[in-house]
Order: C-alpha cells, then sequence, then structure tokens
C-alpha cells in the first residue's frame, strides 16, 4: 500500500483546522509558488502531469485550462464541482470535511494558474458539514491572508464563495451547474461553446472537481514526476490515450466488511479494493457484481473483479467508465433485479426533462423494471430495455448531456451480464407472459405481406 | 403594498441583500435567497416568490421557474420542524435502508412525503446522501445519522420534538 497523500491529514485531531493543516506543511506551495511561478509555470507543470478530471468524465484537465481564451479582459470564473450526487460516491465529502483546506490550497493554486478573481464552490445541500467546515476554513484563509486582495503580499486577487444547490443531480453536469449557479433550471447547455470559452455570466470559465483540484496542489508541491511515479503509463500505441497517473480515492461501500473512502494508486484492481481495503465481502459471502465507479458507470461481474479500475479498465469490461470511482459491493444473495429497479428510479427522478428521449426513456424503462419487479414481466420487455438503453445519451447521440448514458449502462450491463437471472424471475413470477417475446400490435403488417400486398419499403415512387 | 402584509421581513430581505455583492447579476442570487426563505419560513409560498422576485428585479414568472425546478422547496405549508430525509439509493438499499424507511414510516405514521400532524417531521425518500461508507443513514436536519438500525430509529424518533 501506497503512503496516502490526499488523505495524509484525514485521521488527525481537527483535520480541519488551519492550523493543523499548516503544522503539516499547509499552504507553503502556495507561498512559494506566487513567488517563484508564473500562472503558466502552474498550467504547464499540470498539463504536463496527464492528471485526469476525478470527477468522471476524465478529461485531462491541463488541456482543459488552456481552452481559455488567452488574451480575454476577464473576468474568469473558476466553478469547484462540489455537487457530489452519483449513488455510491462520497469521497468528495471526506475530503471537504475533513481536510478542507487541502482542497482550499489545490482551489487558490488553480485560480491562479487559470487567472480566475472569483472562484464559487458548487456544493450539495446534503453536506450541512461540508458547508460548516468549508465555510469556516475559508473564514481562517481570508484572516490568514491566503485570500482576498494581494495573497500573501502578490498580485493576485481571489474570493471564494460557497453556493448551495438544492438536491438536484444534473447540478453535477458542469454546464448544469452553471445554469444553476445563474439562478435558472440546471438544464444542461449544448456544447460547444464550452464553458471555457463562454461559461458562467457568459464568461470564461473553468469547472473541476472537488478532488482534482485536491490533486493539483500536490502536482505542484511534489512535481511531474512524482505523478507519474503513480498508476499507469498510457497504453503502448494509443496515442489518445494521456494515461492513468496519480494517487487516487476510492468510495468502497455495499456488501463489504470495511466500507470507507481509501486511497490507492489509479489502476488498483477491484478484487484488491475489496480485499486488501475492505476486508472482503461481508458475511463470508461472495460478490455478485460490484459497480465499479458510481451507479452510472454500471456493472462488474464476479468473473471481472480483477479489472483495474483506472480510467481504461472498466470500459474495457463493458462498463461506461472509471466514473467517480465509487464501487459498491453486491453480494451473491442480492437481487439484481432490485438492483435495476433501484438505478432506473434513480435515473428517473433526476431526469432534468430537457431532452425527449431521456426524460421518456428513463421513466419508460423504470416503469417496465417495476412490472418485471411486480411479477408482471414479459421476455419482451428485456429486449425493450436493452433497445432503450441503445437509443438514449450522448454515445447514440440523442441527448445534450451525459445523464442518459449513465441510465442506460446500469440497464445495460444489468441485463447483458445477468440475463439468465432476469429470465428465471420472470418465468417463475409470470409464467404466463413468460413467452411473449414479440410485441402486440393492433395492425399486424406482416400479415399484408404475407396477402401479397407490397410492404411500405416496397412501394415505389414514380 | 405596506410593510405589515410582507412575508419576508426585513431580517429576510436583508440576508437575501447580503448575498447580491458576491455575483454580476441579481438572478444568481435565486438559490441563495430561497435557500434564506425557505429556513426561515419554512417553505416558500407563492406570496414569497413574488416578493422575491421584486427584489431581484425580475418576474415571479422567472423565479417560480427557477424554484419548481427543485423537488427541494415546497410551496403549499411550512415543513415539520425537523426534516427527515431517509436515503434510498444502492448502497443504502443494498445495507437495508427500505426497511428502516418502513419501519420509520409505520413508526411515523406517514408516508415519504408527508408530515406528521403535531408537525414534528416531514419525512422524505432521498437520493444518494453521500453517505454510503455509513449506510444506512439519514440526515435530520443538519445532522447526519450513520449505521441506522430499528432501535436506533427508535431513539431518533424520540429526539425529534
Amino acid at each position: 500500500m501506497m503512503e496516502p497523500v490526499l488523505l495524509a491529514n484525514v485521521h488527525k485531531e481537527n483535520s480541519h483546522a488551519l492550523a493543523v493543516y499548516e503544522a503539516a506543511g499547509g499552504y507553503r506551495t502556495l507561498r512559494r509558488t506566487l513567488k517563484e511561478k508564473s500562472p503558466a509555470d502552474v498550467v504547464n507543470m499540470v498539463r504536463a502531469s496527464n492528471l485526469r478530471g476525478r470527477g468522471g468524465a476524465g478529461f485531462p484537465t491541463g488541456l482543459k485550462w488552456t481552452f481559455l481564451p488567452e488574451d480575454h479582459p476577464g473576468p474568469v470564473y473558476m466553478c469547484v464541482n462540489a455537487d457530489e450526487s452519483e449513488p455510491g460516491t462520497f469521497c468528495n465529502r471526506v475530503q471537504m470535511e475533513s481536510d478542507p483546506h487541502q482542497v482550499l490550497e489545490g482551489v487558490i493554486l488553480s485560480c491562479y494558474a487559470t487567472k480566475a478573481s472569483t472562484a464559487y464552490i458548487y456544493l450539495r445541500y446534503e453536506y450541512p458539514l461540508s458547508f460548516k467546515r468549508l465555510t469556516s476554513a475559508i473564514k481562517e484563509c481570508y484572516e490568514a491572508g491566503y485570500l482576498g486582495r494581494n495573497i500573501l503580499g502578490s498580485d493576485f486577487s481571489l474570493d471564494i464563495y460557497i453556493h448551495r444547490g438544492a438536491a438536484a443531480y444534473i447540478c453535477g453536469e458542469e454546464t448544469g451547474l452553471i445554469e444553476s449557479l445563474e439562478g435558472k433550471r440546471a438544464w444542461p447547455r449544448i456544447k460547444p461553446p464550452f464553458p471555457a470559452v463562454e461559461g458562467l455570466f457568459r464568461k470564461p470559465t473553468v469547472v473541476n472537481n472537488v478532488e482534482t483540484l485536491a490533486c493539483v496542489k500536490h502536482i505542484v508541491e511534489r512535481g511531474v514526476d512524482w505523478f507519474q511515479s503513480i498508476g499507469v503509463p498510457p497504453e503502448p500505441g494509443n496515442p489518445r490515450d494521456p494515461g492513468s497517473y496519480g494517487p487516487k480515492l476510492y468510495g468502497l461501500s455495499g456488501h463489504v466488511n470495511r466500507p470507507g473512502c481509501y486511497e490507492a494508486p489509479l489502476g488498483v484492481t477491484c478484487r484488491e479494493l475489496i480485499e486488501e481495503f475492505g476486508g472482503g465481502v461481508w458475511k463470508g459471502r461472495k460478490a455478485k457484481a460490484v459497480v465499479p465507479g458510481g451507479l452510472s458507470t454500471g456493472l462488474l461481474s464476479e468473473a471481472e473483479l480483477d479489472t483495474p479500475l483506472d480510467f481504461n479498465g472498466p470500459l474495457k469490461a463493458g462498463c461506461l467508465g472509471l466514473g467517480t470511482a465509487g464501487a459498491v459491493v453486491l453480494d451473491e444473495t442480492y437481487s439484481m433485479i432490485d438492483f435495476l429497479h433501484n438505478s432506473c428510479r434513480f435515473f428517473a427522478h433526476e431526469s432534468c426533462g430537457q431532452c425527449t428521449p431521456c426524460r421518456e426513456g428513463t421513466q419508460w424503462a423504470l416503469e417496465m423494471v417495476r412490472r418485471i419487479k411486480a411479477g408482471r414481466g414479459r421476455l419482451l420487455d428485456l429486449d425493450l430495455l436493452l433497445e432503450i438503453g441503445d437509443s438514449i445519451g450522448i454515445i447514440p447521440g440523442t441527448t445534450i448531456c451525459g445523464l442518459a448514458d449513465g441510465a442506460a449502462w446500469p440497464i445495460k450491463n444489468a441485463i447483458g451480464k445477468f440475463r439468465g437471472e432476469f429470465e428465471e424471475h420472470i418465468k417463475r413470477t409470470n409464467p404466463a407472459g413468460y413467452g411473449i417475446t414479440e410485441p402486440v400490435e393492433a395492425v399486424d403488417y406482416r400479415k399484408w405481406v404475407d396477402k401479397g400486398r407490397p410492404s411500405p419499403e416496397r412501394i415505389q415512387i414514380a | 403594498m405596506s410593510t405589515a402584509q410582507r412575508i419576508l421581513t426585513d431580517e429576510i430581505v436583508n440576508a437575501v441583500k447580503a448575498y447580491f455583492p458576491r455575483y454580476p447579476t441579481r438572478r444568481a442570487v435565486v438559490l441563495p435567497a430561497l435557500h434564506v426563505i425557505n429556513e426561515s419560513l419554512g417553505h416558500v409560498p407563492y406570496r414569497a416568490v413574488v416578493e422575491l422576485a421584486e427584489l431581484l428585479e425580475l418576474a415571479p414568472a422567472e423565479v417560480q421557474d427557477t424554484l419548481s425546478f427543485y423537488g427541494f422547496f415546497k410551496q403549499d405549508r411550512p415543513q415539520g420542524r425537523t426534516r427527515v430525509w431517509v436515503c434510498r439509493s444502492l448502497s443504502c438499499a443494498a445495507r437495508d435502508g427500505e426497511d428502516l424507511l418502513e419501519y420509520l414510516c409505520r413508526k411515523l405514521g406517514v408516508r415519504p412525503g408527508e408530515t406528521t400532524p403535531d408537525g414534528r417531521v416531514s419525512l422524505e425518500e432521498a437520493e444518494c446522501l453521500g453517505a454510503c461508507d455509513f449506510a444506512p443513514a439519514l440526515l435530520a436536519g443538519d445532522t447526519l445519522h450513520k449505521n441506522l438500525t430499528r432501535e436506533r430509529i427508535d431513539e431518533l424518533v424520540q429526539s425529534w420534538k
């Protein structure tokens, strides 16, 4: 096991207090950076490190920053995405509650790099303790001169404000977050323009996750070589892979003996996470399936547990990606029908309603899974569910944001990897409906063809 | 309108105005302002929406449009003195969170979304509270209650006055 970096302070007494953070060398990096490095130096370091966003999409952070227009009169805004709402995900909460100053130092350094003069921390409402801890940490920073005008005697000035959400998952999508911050419904925007060009209040804006910004602090402090000594290098022969470098926080929950937030190098396998960190599956049972990185990433089956949890591993196992690295273990007794019902209910509830395929698709999927769960399922429903899964989201190109992809993956993986269990459930609970594999047609067009009438495709238009 | 008829007290108005310097637009104050009103009145009735719109130089429809997006803000009547959110998402559900929700419903005599007749508790189902490491969990007001059992729920129900 590696020496923890992101979690180095969390077990100390009063770990959230400025004095404790400073005693461990906190804000020294900020002090040195403001004296010795230009904003461009910091951007270049982050870019060279190949740091990828920890919030779910894994986009290279340095690259995102370079999309900011260079000669813009400003202001430039930083939005800290602390709307951690993905089921199974809680490590940002641990960071904000137990080590808020580490997050803030990362935010301040990142604002220096991107020349942002105002940062908004978009914090989900359900984290009252994070709100309390961040509020007092920000106050301490202003008093110590780490925030406000001319920070530590430099030309750099920065204000940080906390903006509390109101229990809506979609606010974690970066342009949904921006709309919500502007006081509107959190409807994601069509991109381009990307936020770096036209974001909050139509100004250049960077949106980064809490853990990503904490990583920035350590990259600036310890250097690119240190960061790249941890994790997984790019795949040989794949020039588009930036690799999976750095330490990562993994949230482990569900049916394990020791749920918790654990720090490991990117690329730890799912099995190692469960066995070495989580103390194994609870009650001496075996795992049936594991959600690798937050509900929207789908499922790994027991046979896929040696999948490395880096940015490529879950993808190769047919999942949506690494996501937020919130792993939820489900033991051999847990019903996949219950899993899918829980998942479909979540996404139907959280669809923002802007795009029809997502609004209707998630609801329709939920209705079908409800029916299956209630013992009125038909075999046909499984195919219909897969059809919905294939037709909603950014990947099929039918929605503005990725929420629907996140709704689709649990459907695809649950039915794709555990179809037998669904078929058995339908057969047992609804023998009459079990055999229904074809849709019911009010008008059976096939009969027309049988009678010699041309099918619509064969009608020639002169 | 005379001040006597107003729903938004001077205290609320001043708390809302304190947010103005933080944002370049008044509209961005909508969400913080709704929280201020909700915390003070226990809900955000339509009259408050109209008064807030006036304060923020917006049309009432603009405020209402934002408010209605978030299921968080209730408009018809004040919420109970303690707002209890029981997590129903995967990690909690896998650790019998739904059974505990049922137990709590029976104990309080209300369904999720309802308030006890004595106004003590408003019970709600929550999506992932981000407390999966302590599943099953609930949030009562500003306090997160972790690793719940029936016995613990008995104690909590007693403590909600």
